[in-house]
């Protein structure tokens, strides 16, 4: 494909989106402070081509806001963005344009996405006309055609007329997909692609997902359901707060957790299994609103682990186990500097440190 | 305890809605019961009717909706005698959570006032009686009962959906019906929700249907589930049996398209997709889909048997099977 031999697709580094809190109108009257949220505070992470990356965390952890950073939908606070060995961080809407179209998004909802009143064949169409792509009507209608058979509509004869109330679930998230390929992109951002589906067309869109990543597309799946992520990413990013929290192999991630949180997680997930599933280790409270972070690590009123240090120390990502993994929390990879406080791994005496 | 059989049974339930295009047959046929204690996952995929048949159960169909069945409660049909009958006993005896309950809170009225109305309504308690009730549930539902006081928009989702699961005991009933009820929720979340529902069933003896198109979901809380397709009920069974031994083709590729942290094996969605249901369907609703279609499929519905103890299904797959160990 067309990746580049030397580096990766995507490199983000120390990206930071903040949203300022409305005050309302007594608020600044009154002068009360101007409060922001932290949405993506610090993400840090690299995909390359041919692979996919899923970023997992519950609502409000930050996963969507850096999506949309990375496509540059919102403006970064801080940080920077490369996108192919470009730094992409700083470009005017104008160059961004031309580079949209490689890369594009894939949205939750496709009986939102797509324009009832387009046809099959308009809506995959459309990207072409934005970007001058395709040259003639033949030409293009030769493009649109190729998107629907790689989004597995096929024959395109068979869906081209159609409106997307004449189409299933599974089969509208495909056009949404087509008109995404259409452009021949080389990052596919997908954001919770198939939370919307049932159950029974799921498999058919993520092995689509899986075979374009094959076929040397980097995929960056955002996504609530760690089943999901586990099955077909290749790693998974752990989000909380947002922060990364861990990071590594989607197998490591899911089976040697190493963050307290991630551990925490895992638990809860069901499975489909009835005679097999794990205590759930149910987490005291919700996740905090990201205008008010705790002090010190962000999780650790809510850890079952956390120790003295925590409230004053904010960890940064560091080496955990194998190659790649990664997760911030000082119980991981100092084991021995911590000797007092007995087996790393252990639950430490000092409980949640609030109530 | 009560000994006495069945709190809720559902029988031969028939649901058909009015619409422009023609009428819709939304449930065909289904039957169920429920235990004192026990809970049941009502399983299925989007428009298979599971919402349906518990709004039939609760008489809370839309208008354009037409019912025929049996629905007894404690032995009494309390679909007889249409609103006249049923009115007596929602919320009494049978209560449902909505799905999106949790973000249906009158946005300018406190909390437990809104828990404390349909008590008023229903007079089973008035007065001071109706605050200390009110804290009960609060607790029950592990909620500070302090909180009463507040606005939704000062609780979590989650806080929100124990409320709304409060709202529905009020009335101390014996049968609850659950809609979705994590559907929204994070997973953090969502268990300790499903934590509560199980220790209330357990507490209180309370019989749970949980709808969900969750499989996970019912597998690690629901001694029972019956699966769902096309308005018909296709199997019933304890979940176990469901999940090891499948006697319905749609049960097994269902949890084979489930994905699940603890598997290896890929996931494999079901090609096709559901029958229309303003149509007669001919055979068996899921052989167009299904991989082990046989010669009766396509012409003759399979009817919904016995086919193990304690366990049902609609598949002529059992027929053979059943044929062969006579």
């Amino acid at each position: 494909m067309r990746s580049d031999a030397t580096g990766p697709l995507l490199e983000v580094e120390d990206l930071v989106t903040r949203y300022p809190v409305p005050r309302g109108l007594m608020g600044a009257i009154t002068g009360r402070a101007k409060l922001s949220v932290q949405a993506a505070d610090g993400i840090s992470f690299s995909l390359q081509s041919g692979e996919m990356l899923a970023i997992v965390g519950e609502s409000g952890c930050g996963k969507t806001t850096t999506a949309q950073t990375v496509m540059r939908m919102i403006e970064p606070d801080e940080g920077r963005i490369r996108f192919r060995g470009r730094d992409i961080t700083t470009l005017s809407p104008r160059q961004m344009r031309s580079l949209r179209r490689e890369m594009q998004l894939i949205y939750q909802d496709p009986y939102e996405s797509l324009d009832p009143r387009f046809r099959v064949r308009d809506t995959v169409e459309e990207p072409l006309i934005i970007h001058g792509e395709g040259g003639t009507k033949d030409g293009r209608d030769k493009l649109v055609r190729e998107a629907l058979e790689r989004a597995g509509l096929s024959p395109p004869e068979l869906y081209m007329d159609r409106y997307p109330h004449e189409l299933s679930g599974g089969q509208r998230q495909r056009v949404a997909i087509a008109a995404g390929l259409v452009l021949n992109p080389s990052l596919l951002v997908a954001d919770e692609p198939v939370s919307m589906l049932d159950v029974s067309v799921r498999a058919g869109i993520l092995d689509l997902l899986a075979g374009l990543r094959r076929a040397g597309l980097g995929i960056l799946m955002i996504t609530h359901d760690l089943s999901t992520a586990a099955h077909y990413a290749d790693r998974i990013a752990v989000m909380y707060l947002g922060r990364i929290v861990e990071i590594g192999s989607a197998k490591e991630v899911v089976r040697t957790p190493q963050h307290p949180y991630t551990r925490a997680l895992v638990s809860v997930v069901p499975s489909r299994d009835p005679r097999t599933g794990s205590r759930p280790q149910l987490l005291k409270g919700e996740t905090p609103n990201a205008v008010h972070i705790p002090q010190g690590c962000r999780f650790h009123p809510r850890c079952p682990e956390s120790i003295e240090e925590c409230p004053s120390i904010d960890p940064q990502l560091r080496p955990a186990g194998a190659v790649g993994h990664e997760a911030a929390c000082i119980l991981v990879g100092h084991d021995e500097n911590l000797d007092t406080t007995g087996d790393a791994g252990a639950p430490a005496a000092t409980g949640p440190g609030r109530t | 305890m009560s000994r006495r059989g069945p709190v809720l049974r559902v029988e031969d339930l028939h649901v058909w809605f009015d619409l422009p295009g023609g009428e819709l047959h939304a449930v065909q046929g289904v039957g169920f019961e429920l235990q004192a204690g026990e809970r049941l996952g009502l399983v299925g995929e989007s428009g298979c009717g599971k919402t349906t048949t518990i709004l039939a159960v609760m008489g809370l169909l839309p208008p354009n909706a037409s019912v025929a069945g049996r629905v007894y409660l404690d032995d009494r049909d309390i679909l007889e005698g249409g609103e006249n009958t049923v009115a007596p006993h929602r919320w009494k005896d049978v209560a449902m959570v909505f799905q999106g309950a949790m973000n249906a809170f009158n946005p300018v009225k406190r909390i437990g006032d809104q828990i404390a109305e349909p008590m008023e309504l229903h007079g089973t308690a008035t007065g001071r009686a109706t605050r200390t009730r009110v804290a009960e549930l609060f607790e029950m539902v592990g909620i500070a009962p302090e909180r009463a006081d507040r606005y939704p928009h000062e609780f979590s989702g989650g806080m929100r959906q124990r409320a709304a699961i409060a709202m529905a005991l009020a009335c101390d009933p014996q049968v609850l019906l659950a809609d979705e009820p994590t559907t929204a929720l994070d997973v953090m979340v969502q268990a300790q929700i499903l934590e509560l529902l199980v220790r209330l069933s357990e507490e209180l003896g309370l019989a749970v249907v949980l709808v969900t198109h969750d499989l996970p979901v019912v597998a690690q809380t629901c001694g029972r589930a019956a699966v769902m397709y096309a308005g018909r009920m296709v199997e019933d069974g304890a979940t176990a049996d469901l999940y090891h031994d499948p006697k319905h083709p749609y049960t097994r590729l269902l949890f084979s398209a489930t994905p699940d942290l603890y598997a290896e094996e890929y996931i494999v969605s079901i090609p096709g997709a559901p029958p229309r249901l303003d149509r007669h369907i001919e055979g068996c609703p899921f052989q167009p889909r299904c991989d082990r279609a046989f010669a009766p499929c396509p012409t003759i519905a399979p009817p919904f048997i016995t086919v193990a103890p304690r366990h049902a299904a609609a598949c002529h797959l059992n027929d053979v099977a059943l044929e062969r160990t006579q």
